[in-house]
């Protein structure tokens, strides 16, 4: 198993299928990214399209029904590559990245957050159990953790629960628990989704920050361009299981290729936009993820369908440095420049 | 008879809303209120949008759930101009809010849990005429009219919720809505649960509808880019308050509360290259609706504050004399300031 010197995680063809009652879901259909070692890149796309699942792979955190295939390439501390889609789910050696070397901040603190334990009970847990500190060197270092992402009189605040806590704070809680175990890829989950605007602020500059000083790999998954066009350097757009475009974010925002990325970018409400202004929606909704179309997922949406695009699915592309764009308009294009050439 | 200016439909005076916070468990005591709403006052002009904007807790959802008088207001009046004439919402008697509310309808945020799962869409829209003694002959055809109107097929009306995507189902509330040829819509987050490529779908028929029907809009968001393609003016809240009150453009090119400029630098725009100024947004967070404060709610939070700030309660007052009703702020220091907007 290879991997690119400079990645710390490569995901290889990614398949993620939940089988229900009612049939199968293709949750996510064959992803393919690389997290470069102390850079950040971004999973968008609306609801449903697989961001999630695809994350939750990486730390094999999917429930029972789900199948795993494709490969995910993580590079150890002493720099071996292992592949995390081949171990066991329960297995010693997931359970020493899971959390520790990939640490993940979910979106909702109240519902990951245990009710009934303390803050520093929740975030001292691990660092008794697997960092093998007393109890007071744990407390201590839960009272650092939390002095760093911002919590004030964290010296008092370490002993209450969190519904003492209010949502900005318990995001911050939850962000301490994910550093306590000193990871190197941080998935941070629609990290502030449930904040408002002003704390959503404060929480994104503090992942910013933190990034920044403990040269974290990061993963943002969120809906939300936004934040996105702000906090990664990279950015792979997805719809319903597959990425469609991938590349550097000022390139992804500035020159869209995918026609769902023109569409989706298109479709947003901008803060510098005008009364009455009609916004470009993209017609239809999202296909079922039970009952995959056939060809490309966005053709039935998309203004420049051809014959083709119902019937395959296109190859990836390459557009530029590091862009990449899953479209047949660009496989024409490129045939045409190859004969062009030739 | 109650009076209001000719062109205005809605006008909100000194509103508040608390809530008891009661404690024991045998002899239920009050032992404080949550100021929810805390004295506003507002008005919206007929055929145009007024956007309340603000944060989780501001007191938006509960402003327009007391123009409608789901809730029952602590004070104030809110005077509305119903087919029958100017009336006082606050006043009336559950006969008299009946009819009214013909004229006055909601649209909520969840498509989800505001449409009956075990009802056919027929019914759902039909609902509003079952309750206003509207004929039973004519349901059929008006709930047509209605699906078309808000960009349906008309041969769905017999399916369920369940077959329809979050954007459809927000058509349907939309059609709810407008099954009495309502004047007033009070929209509740409508787009806020739906993705961003349908969002814009809704939006568009709200525009679009009130193009054609010459409705009237109160239109209630947290999100800052949605009420710009919307809103005629926009009040933004603050711990029960109105700190600023303002016509669309102005609001976001020139905005005279701290707290206003403070949530316009906290919007990542979907723009690598707009500013977003997440290192100056305000400090802290929102304080509690039910202490006792002096002064101006933002004042903990604001880097402006001065000490005075601490002690006098600002009220909204123009910034303009000449055009008063332009832009008012409830800031003490807004005729000072210059705060960065959006540009």
């Amino acid at each position: 198993m290879s991997m690119n010197p400079k990645n710390i995680l490569e995901v290889r063809d990614l398949v993620v299928k939940f089988k229900m009652d009612e049939g199968t879901v293709h949750a996510v259909n064959g992803v393919s990214y690389d997290v470069p070692e102390g850079k950040s890149i971004g999973i968008v796309g609306e609801s449903g399209c697989g961001k999630t699942v695809s994350s939750y792979a990486l730390n094999r955190l999917l429930p029972r029904n789900a199948s795993l295939s494709g490969q995910i390439l993580f590079r150890e501390r002493n720099g071996q590559v292992i592949d995390i889609a081949k171990l066991k789910p329960e297995s010693k050696e997931i359970r020493s990245i899971r959390g520790k070397d990939i640490a993940m901040i979910f979106q909702e603190p109240m519902t990951s957050l245990s009710p009934v334990h303390t803050i520093c009970n929740q975030i001292s847990e691990a660092l008794i159990l697997f960092q093998g500190m007393t109890k007071k060197q744990a407390r201590n270092r839960t009272v650092e953790l939390l002095k760093l992402v911002g919590i004030p009189q964290a010296e008092r605040r370490v002993d209450e629960y969190p519904f003492q806590f209010s949502g900005g704070m318990r995001q911050r809680a939850m962000i301490a628990m994910a550093l306590a175990r000193n990871p190197r890829v941080l998935i941070a989950d629609e990290p502030t989704t449930a904040l408002d605007v002003t704390l959503q602020a404060q929480v994104l500059s503090l992942i910013q920050d933190l990034q920044n000083e403990f040269n974290l790999s990061m993963i943002l998954i969120t809906h939300d361009l936004g934040v996105v066009a702000h906090m990664v350097e990279t950015v792979n757009i997805m719809y319903l299981g597959r990425i469609v475009e991938s590349g550097p974010t000022l390139q992804v925002f500035e020159e869209p290729q995918h026609p769902y990325t023109q569409g989706l970018l298109q479709s947003i409400p901008k803060l510098t936009g005008r009364l009455g202004e009609r916004v470009t929606s993209i017609p239809g909704s999202v296909p079922s993820a039970y009952d995959l179309p056939e060809g490309c997922p966005f053709a039935a949406r998309c203004p420049h369908r051809m014959e083709i695009c119902s019937i395959e699915m296109p190859k990836p592309v390459q557009i530029g440095e590091d862009h990449t764009v899953h479209c047949h308009l660009f496989i024409g294009r490129e045939a045409a420049e190859d004969a062009a050439n030739a | 008879m109650l009076q209001m200016p000719d062109d205005v439909i809605l006008q909100v005076t000194d509103l508040k809303k608390y809530f008891p916070i009661e404690s024991g468990l045998l002899m239920r005591k009050v032992i404080g209120y949550v100021k929810a709403v805390d004295g506003v006052d507002f008005s919206v002009k007929k055929g145009k949008t007024l956007g309340l904007v603000g944060e989780s807790g501001c007191g938006k959802t509960t402003i327009a759930r007391s123009v409608i008088r789901a809730y029952d207001p602590t004070a104030g009046t809110i005077l509305f101009r119903s087919r029958d004439g100017v009336v006082d919402m606050a006043k009336l008697d559950k006969k008299e809010l009946k009819r009214v509310r013909r004229d006055m309808q909601m649209v909520f945020q969840d498509p989800y849990s505001s449409l009956n799962p075990r009802m056919p869409i027929l019914d759902i829209i039909a609902e509003p005429m079952k309750a206003h003694g509207v004929p039973k002959s004519v349901w059929e055809e008006r709930v047509a009219e209605l699906l078309k109107l808000v960009g349906l097929r008309p041969e769905y009306m017999l399916r369920f919720p369940h077959s329809f995507s979050g954007g459809q189902r927000q058509r349907i509330g939309v059609a709810r809505a407008l099954a009495l040829n309502p004047s007033f819509i009070l929209a509740d987050e409508p787009v806020s649960a739906l993705d961003v490529s349908v969002q814009a779908q809704v939006l568009n028929l709200l525009l679009d509808l009130q193009e054609q029907l010459g409705l009237t809009y109160m239109f209630i968001s947290h999100d800052l880019s949605v009420v710009r393609y919307l809103c005629d003016q926009i009040a933004v809240m603050y711990l029960g308050r109105i700190v600023e009150l303002a016509d669309v453009d102005r609001i976001y090119e020139n905005p005279v509360h701290p707290y206003t400029s403070a949530l316009l630098g906290a919007v990542p725009d979907a723009n690598p290259r707009a500013s977003w100024r997440p290192h100056q947004v305000v400090k802290g967070e929102i304080g509690k609706l039910t202490a006792e404060t002096k002064g101006c709610p933002f004042a903990p939070r604001c880097k402006y504050a001065r000490d005075v700030c601490l002690e006098e309660e600002p009220k909204l007052t123009p910034v303009d004399p000449n055009n008063p009703d332009a832009q008012k702020s409830a800031c003490l220091f807004a005729a000072e300031l210059s705060l960065p907007g959006v540009s």
